[in-house]
């Protein structure tokens, strides 16, 4: 009879997140665009990941119904701030309604193969976004 | 006197580092690695015995009710206690505090005082704010950049309004090992009880309730090479008799009617419903374990490995190490950050050189907004951990360095 260790398949240490290091995720975790304080915002929103503590807030001027000018501010891991810098440059001049629809797969593929743990560290931006809208245009938020 | 022992050949006995080859598990403050024996112990009790304990009267279950008390007995041995009924099985540590601070939070009134540490894992801090409601005031002892307790501060906190005091052994950030004799001493001088958090101090150093005399001391299995979903609360038995019941149905009582119910004696009073039979089997297995190695032994082996580590650490540029830098202050638990590199950073890029660290708040927020950061990296050792593995350890914080800054 087989034990019960040798049923399990043989499992290696998989360098997965090493994928989400790369380059252009690199540049912008050093670089980080849209990055501080913004002055007049018309919304500003908040949130943290309870794991890790990270934080991230978003603030806002509006313009017929666009992100007219967007900033984020807060600290977190590279994977968490290099996420927010991309969601500045794309969302910048964005309308709120089609901002809303970015999915977490668009904020997802920027970072190749991530692990489950970390998908909540480069999602937590895009959480923040659309809590901030939601609350702008008095809409329920979505739930994750 | 102090034997040396070797990592490596008990290695030998943790099935999970022959599959892990390339595995340096330094998260043992979270969790540890359960060796073959614990294993089979849990395993044999499903393959041979399983039976629900204290109700059958046929073989399999009266020896499994055997087993299940033995390992009541055998924790008391390990910690010093009484005996048997002194010994509550829980899920984990932090229920065990939850009994502890849900059945003396019904005796407590409006203006009482509970006093914690700056220090305290969350799991001896939430189950305490809930009295909050009731009015019962909570009051904070800090601590120095050393680590160590300010025992002053415990003078000024306690009063006579102080009914519980509640600290941590040996903090699971810092590593300190706070003075647990002269804390419980101070609460008893003022009428206090002392509630002793040992979920770090248990698996690696000896501890012995009647040399601490604390009221109650909490503890884990899964930190000491048992099985997870076992904890364990120590209670001397004048307050368990004094105290009411935390859980209630079934095994807990002695007789019930429509309307009320008497209470078992101890320690079943405590444990209501069918308990984790196997996990306490294991458990049992693990203890056995540990006291073949020798727990003076075990601290010794932690002693050498963390002086090595912190020496280690050390040298590497732009990296602060929390706490007492004497290996002979605290645990094998190294608390760090790296300037200008998040721990998560550094966490995600030592698993793939083979390195098993925790990143985050480790569960201490108060205590990480006292050192005034967000997230630290924490390796933590145990009785397998060489000291190649903190060369390794070293190396890959480089690597991290070249690859983030």
């Amino acid at each position: 009879m087989q034990s019960y260790w040798e049923m399990q398949e043989h499992f290696d240490v998989i360098p997965m997140d090493r994928q989400a290091y790369v380059e252009e995720v690199m540049d912008h975790y050093k670089n980080p665009r849209g990055k501080g304080k913004l002055e007049h915002a018309d919304f500003c929103a908040k949130d943290e990941n309870p794991l890790c503590g990270d934080e991230i807030s978003i603030c806002a001027k509006v313009k017929a119904g666009k992100l007219q000018e967007i900033k984020f501010d807060g600290h977190g891991c590279a994977i968490c701030i290099a996420s927010s810098s991309m969601l500045m440059e794309k969302a910048t001049g964005m309308k709120m309604e089609k901002a809303l629809k970015i999915k977490r797969e668009d904020v997802l593929s920027n970072f190749g193969e991530i692990s489950p743990v970390r998908t909540k560290c480069a999602l937590l931006s895009l959480k923040v976004l659309k809590l901030g809208i939601c609350s702008f245009l008095g809409k329920k938020a979505p739930l994750e | 006197m102090a034997v040396k022992i070797n990592p490596k050949r008990i290695r030998k006995d943790f099935p999970i580092f022959s599959r892990e080859r390339k595995l340096a598990y330094l998260d043992n403050a979270a969790t540890t690695q359960k060796p073959k024996c614990v294993i089979d112990a849990e395993k044999n009790f499903y393959g041979s015995t399983n039976a629900n304990v204290h109700r059958g009267l046929y073989k399999i279950s009266e020896r499994a009710t055997e087993m299940y008390e033995k390992a009541h007995e055998k924790t008391a041995e390990f910690v010093g206690a009484g005996g048997m009924q002194e010994i509550i099985f829980t899920r984990n540590a932090t229920e065990s505090l939850n009994v502890v601070a849900g059945s003396i939070g019904k005796t407590l009134k409006a203006g009482d005082e509970v006093v914690l540490t700056l220090m305290e894992h969350h799991s001896n801090i939430v189950p305490w704010q809930q009295l909050q409601r009731k009015g019962v005031k909570l009051r904070y002892v800090g601590f120095g950049k050393d680590g160590k307790l300010d025992y002053n501060e415990f003078e000024q906190c306690i009063g006579k309004n102080t009914k519980v005091v509640s600290f941590v052994h040996a903090s699971n950030v810092l590593g300190s090992i706070n003075d647990a004799k002269k804390i419980c001493k101070i609460a008893h001088e003022n009428g206090a009880i002392a509630v002793v958090d040992g979920a770090q101090s248990v698996p690696h150093m000896e501890v012995d309730v009647k040399k601490m005399d604390c009221d109650f001391l909490a503890f884990s299995a899964h930190k000491m090479l048992g099985p997870m979903g076992i904890g364990i609360l120590y209670g001397k038995e004048e307050a368990l008799l004094k105290m009411e019941p935390f859980l209630y149905g079934g095994d807990m009582i002695k007789s019930v009617g429509k309307f009320e119910a008497s209470w078992n004696t101890l320690p079943w009073k405590f444990e209501a419903g069918t308990p984790n039979v196997a996990g306490a089997i294991g458990f049992s297995a693990a203890i056995g374990y540990l006291e073949n190695i020798g727990m003076q032994n075990v601290r010794k082996h932690e002693e050498e490995i963390t002086e090595y580590a912190l020496r280690k650490l050390s040298e590497i540029g732009g990296l602060e190490i929390y706490g007492s830098r004497n290996a002979q202050d605290r645990l094998g638990v190294i608390s760090f950050n790296v300037e200008g590199l998040h721990p998560h950073d550094v966490a995600a890029l030592l698993d793939e050189e083979g390195i098993a660290i925790r990143a985050g708040h480790a569960c201490a927020q108060p205590l990480l907004a006292q050192l005034g950061v967000n997230a630290v990296c924490r390796a933590s050792f145990y009785v397998y951990n060489t000291k190649e593995e903190v060369d390794r350890l070293c190396k890959a914080i480089g690597k991290c360095k070249s690859i983030l800054m």
